[in-house]
């Protein structure tokens, strides 16, 4: 009963358990809420890519309406796989949340928090799972603006201002996406992703649909953070808690690559997104600029939680660069890319919000010897660091790999050689924190800091340990990527 | 115990002395303890590997697949085998010399000098065994990020800056130009195996090959080749036992090895031979070994001037492989395990001396033979291995170095061999002249004579090694010569 209804229950429960945080008033009473809520879709999510590779693609028709003029929830390859980086990323910070929420955020309102956290993982798996334009448009706006709120929770008071900031330009996104929707509903007469890319395939190219192309392109890049417009980023991670900064490094961006690849591939298809339009050179440009701009920036920065920002920004590139390949490498070191640099850039954010707990200050000035101090909370930041660069026995080398591949096989022989390059650069940045952090003396004036308490540092070595894991064990992450680049190529989905 | 255990052994079991180092990080005695016997041990199960191999048998271990169709797997064969034996009898040999060093100077972080020289063993033993090119990139990376603590170790500025060198070059070649490499390699083949007469036959036209071969040979920063040769001079900030691992246990061995593998199991001797694309190699090789001379002529610190003198011996197994006869190869084999021993023994001699007298530069040793008469008999002994002189080691792989040279009538490596054996003597039998025949003028902080028992019972095995070596070549010339079979 309950395996026929799993793509509504993903969607229901979360949104039903954020009112009932609501309620619930009590501090703790309102994280068991959302613990509940988090580990429900994690098995959710779960039972849904079993039942995805063992069945093929599940399609629910909401409240039995049928497609195309009932809501569709469709699950298949793709958006399982990133249904399951949501959700398991949600599972791991919440129990994180519990006690770093209570010293970052204070005690009052705390039901506030969980509730809009709840919103927004609500808002994610909508965007993810649904089978609608709208429909993912609404979601979208779900999650954004509860990410607003969360951001603007945070202790500093830039925060504030950093989430207005990444709200004006998210809704200038959320706008574009939506205006190339109703440009495409005006087109074809219909909102069902299916049916658009049915409909799409027998229309000649007009300017209406050249249109939504490109408002729906720039509108999700925004969302995406790919360069040039990233410019959002860098505060909003840097000024929000720490577990918000983790939760949104890890999923938000994810979520939007995954909007990105199915308006691509699944409704309006190779032919037209590579072929007609030249995106392919767009984007690998826009890809190549971020991955080195963007890391080069991270060089400079003093702030720990900004500079893993501008990190992120240069690891999208990496994802963006496997999608303007377009062939089966590329797009399967992207689509694994979500896994892995979700694994990698969370832990990082939690143990920097390990260091937040003890040290109060993420600023490198103020870390001197923090790696003696606090050996278990450094070295889970110095092997997720290792995973950004790339070194074998980490998910970073395997997602390296496939994207080399991709470019060789695409015949650009010159992007191969920057992939490469680029990967030196988080070298710098990462070895910076390890000598501050490890071979710089403690000032004498210091506070006496000692380690994060268990339940903390345990999620944080969950996702580290998961980034050196799954290098080893790729069956999960680089087959089921595989099969949905096969799949999206194909026109699937 | 059989072939594919004995693999999994050698690997794990330092990785589990590393455990029982770190919880004896309040008993020195037992965590010194449990470093000599993790190292007995590892240097056993090799040895009881050795009849398997010389019969020819080649037993392997297929872990899981890291990519599909590219397993991490392990494989032995005759040069892994060299390899192997000559790491984990250094190993041991080491960790004897550690033991006195550390505790005469009082060096501070002791627990993670020994616990990081372990993994790094382990790394080893996994780049020795490799069956295929992802393997052994794996352990290669593993290997420069075990070192590095080891590098670092006495934490001041120079420490620091040494291994940002360090760390820097090794991990830039190995991403920019031997990953890019092996990608390649994957992409043009379809296979990263080690297998006899190379798998790049037929699958790649001259200027590839040519290209491959700058990228894997740049790329394996690890053997030194000009001019990514300065991490080299760079890491000699670190203790002397560490200098030890570097540049005879483990690190160069790793590079100059990871050479020899490459251009027998990937290219292929008969490939390469026909490649003109790929002659350019015997002439950096050249002259990198002429270079290093020279400068290692101009050094006044005894460490840097053993560090070039490494560059150049380094660039000697390469020149050598790159000779491409059978001959030659084995030749190169030898070579990795002559040297060990011999720049091992001066190493030793090195700290040795800083240790009992607390001298760094060569102009401050006059008349330290009188004082320290094992420590500089011994050092001469590397000497004279270094210049390839009978009756040590090193006379050995110079000599069918230049068989295989002669044989296939290359004119250019004979010369090199030549004139850098005249550099060669220049610049160490000077040294022993001082150390024996000059009085002592720069008198010494206070009174002493031969180093720890440990440390002195260190270098006399080392220098023992060298010249038994010599006389018995046995287990090692079978080795290599089996690896000379498999380069026909």
């Amino acid at each position: 009963m309950i395996a026929a209804h799993l793509p509504v229950l993903q969607i229901v429960l979360p949104l039903i358990c954020a009112p009932v945080c609501m309620l619930v008033r009590h501090r703790d009473w309102s994280w068991s809420v959302a613990l509940f809520a988090s580990w429900a879709s994690l098995a959710m999510s779960w039972m849904l890519l079993q039942q995805v590779l063992t069945t093929g693609t599940v399609s629910y028709a909401l409240g039995n309406w049928s497609a195309p003029f009932g809501i569709e929830y469709r699950v298949d390859l793709i958006n399982a796989y990133v249904l399951l980086i949501v959700s398991a990323i949600g599972a791991v910070v919440v129990p994180f949340a519990r006690a770093s929420v209570k010293a970052e955020f204070g005690t009052n309102r705390v039901y506030f928090f969980y509730t809009s956290y709840l919103l927004c993982l609500t808002g994610l798996l909508g965007v993810t799972i649904t089978g609608d334009a709208f429909n993912l448009f609404v979601f979208l706006e779900i999650s954004s603006l509860s990410s607003y709120v969360l951001i603007a929770l945070g202790r500093d008071r830039r925060a504030l201002m950093a989430s207005y900031q990444y709200l004006v330009m998210g809704t200038i996104g959320a706008t574009f996406i939506v205006i190339g929707i109703g440009l495409l509903y005006a087109e074809t007469g219909t909102l069902n992703m299916v049916d658009l890319a049915e409909r799409l395939a027998h229309r000649p190219s007009s300017r209406t649909i050249g249109a939504a192309f490109a408002f729906l392109v720039v509108g999700i890049s925004l969302k995406l953070a790919l360069f040039p417009l990233h410019l959002w980023l860098p505060n909003a991670y840097t000024y929000a808690p720490s577990m918000v900064s983790a939760f949104l490094a890890a999923t938000a961006t994810k979520v939007a690559v995954y909007v990105l690849l199915r308006f691509l591939f699944s409704i309006f298809k190779v032919k037209l997104s590579f072929g007609i339009m030249p995106l392919d050179n767009i984007l690998l440009v826009l890809a190549v600029i971020a991955m080195f701009a963007a890391s080069a920036v991270a060089i400079f920065q003093k702030n720990l939680k900004r500079m893993l920002a501008y990190s992120s920004v240069a690891q999208i590139g990496y994802m963006v660069l496997g999608i303007s390949f377009a062939n089966v490498n590329g797009l399967t070191a992207c689509i694994l890319h979500l896994f892995n640099h979700a694994l990698m850039k969370g832990g990082m954010f939690l143990a920097l919000g390990c260091i937040v707990y003890r040290a109060a200050s993420v600023n490198l000035d103020d870390l001197a010897g923090i790696g003696r101090r606090m050996p278990l909370t450094m070295a889970a930041f110095v092997v997720g660091g290792l995973g950004l660069i790339g070194v074998p026995l980490t998910v970073g080398f395997i997602s390296k790999w496939y994207l080399v591949l991709g470019a060789m096989d695409r015949g650009w022989w010159p992007v191969a050689v920057l992939i490469l390059l680029s990967s030196l650069l988080a070298v710098v940045y990462v070895w910076r924190v390890v000598e501050v952090a490890y071979f710089s003396p403690v000032p004498p004036n210091a506070p006496a800091i000692e380690e994060a308490p268990p339940a903390m540092l345990i999620p944080t070595w969950v996702l580290i340990g998961a980034s050196i894991y799954f290098s080893l064990d790729t069956e999960l992450s680089v087959g089921v990527a595989n099969k949905a680049a096969l799949q999206l190529l194909g026109g699937g989905g | 115990m059989t072939g594919s255990t004995a693999i999994a052994f050698a690997i794990g079991l330092p990785l589990f002395g590393t455990l029982l180092v770190m919880l004896n990080h309040r008993y020195p005695n037992i965590r010194e303890a449990i470093t000599l016997l993790t190292a007995t041990c590892l240097l056993l199960i090799v040895v009881g590997m050795l009849p398997e191999i010389t019969s020819g048998a080649q037993p392997e271990l297929i872990l899981f697949d890291m990519f599909p169709g590219l397993p991490i797997a392990f494989k032995v064969e005759p040069l892994g085998m060299l390899f192997a034996l000559v790491a984990s009898g250094l190993w041991l040999v080491t960790s004897v010399y550690s033991i006195g060093y550390m505790r005469a100077n009082k060096e501070e972080r002791q627990t993670r000098f020994y616990a990081f020289f372990a993994i790094s063993l382990s790394s080893v033993m996994g780049i020795a065994f490799s069956a295929n090119m992802m393997t052994l990139f794996v352990f290669y990376e593993v290997l420069t990020l075990s070192t590095y603590p080891l590098v670092i170790h006495k934490e001041d500025k120079d420490a620091i800056a040494g291994g940002r060198t360090y760390v820097g070059i090794l991990v830039f070649t190995s991403v920019a130009f031997l990953l890019l490499g092996v990608v390649w390699t994957w992409f043009l083949t379809g296979t990263l195996d080690f297998t006899p007469g190379g798998i790049l036959k037929g699958k790649a036209d001259g200027p590839v090959i040519g290209l491959l071969l700058f990228l894997y040979m740049f790329g394996t920063g690890k053997a030194a080749l000009m001019p990514i040769h300065r991490w080299l001079p760079a890491a000699m900030v670190a203790p002397t036992p560490v200098s030890a691992l570097l540049h005879a246990v483990a690190v160069v061995k790793a590079g100059v090895f990871t050479v020899i593998k490459v251009i027998v199991y990937i290219f292929g001797v008969d490939l390469l031979s026909v490649t003109a694309e790929a002659n350019w190699l015997i002439y950096i090789a050249g002259a990198t070994i002429i270079i290093a001379s020279l400068v290692a002529l101009r050094q006044d610190n005894l460490k840097r001037r053993l560090a070039y003198s490494t560059v150049s011996q380094l660039a000697y197994v390469i020149i050598a492989a790159a000779i491409l006869t059978p001959i030659s190869v084995m030749a190169a084999a030898l070579h990795i395990a002559a040297h060990a021993l011999g720049k091992i023994t001066l190493f030793f001699a090195a700290g040795s001396i800083y240790t009992a007298a607390h001298k760094t530069e060569i102009s401050q040793m006059n008349g330290i033979g009188r004082r320290m008469p094992w420590t500089m008999g011994a050092f001469a002994i590397g000497a004279l291995s270094m210049i390839g002189l009978p009756p040590t080691a090193g006379f050995l792989s110079k000599w069918y170095m230049l068989h295989g040279a002669l044989d296939s009538a290359q004119w250019f490596p004979v010369g090199i061999i030549f004139l850098s054996t005249l550099l060669n003597t220049a610049y160490f039998v000077p040294i022993i002249y001082r150390a024996f025949l000059r009085p002592e003028d720069v008198v010494p902080v206070h009174e002493h004579g031969e180093a720890p028992i440990w440390i002195v019972l260190a270098l006399t095995t080392t220098a023992a090694g060298t010249v038994l070596l010599f006389f018995m070549p046995g287990v090692a010339f079978d080795l290599a010569q089996q690896l000379a079979g498999a380069a026909k």
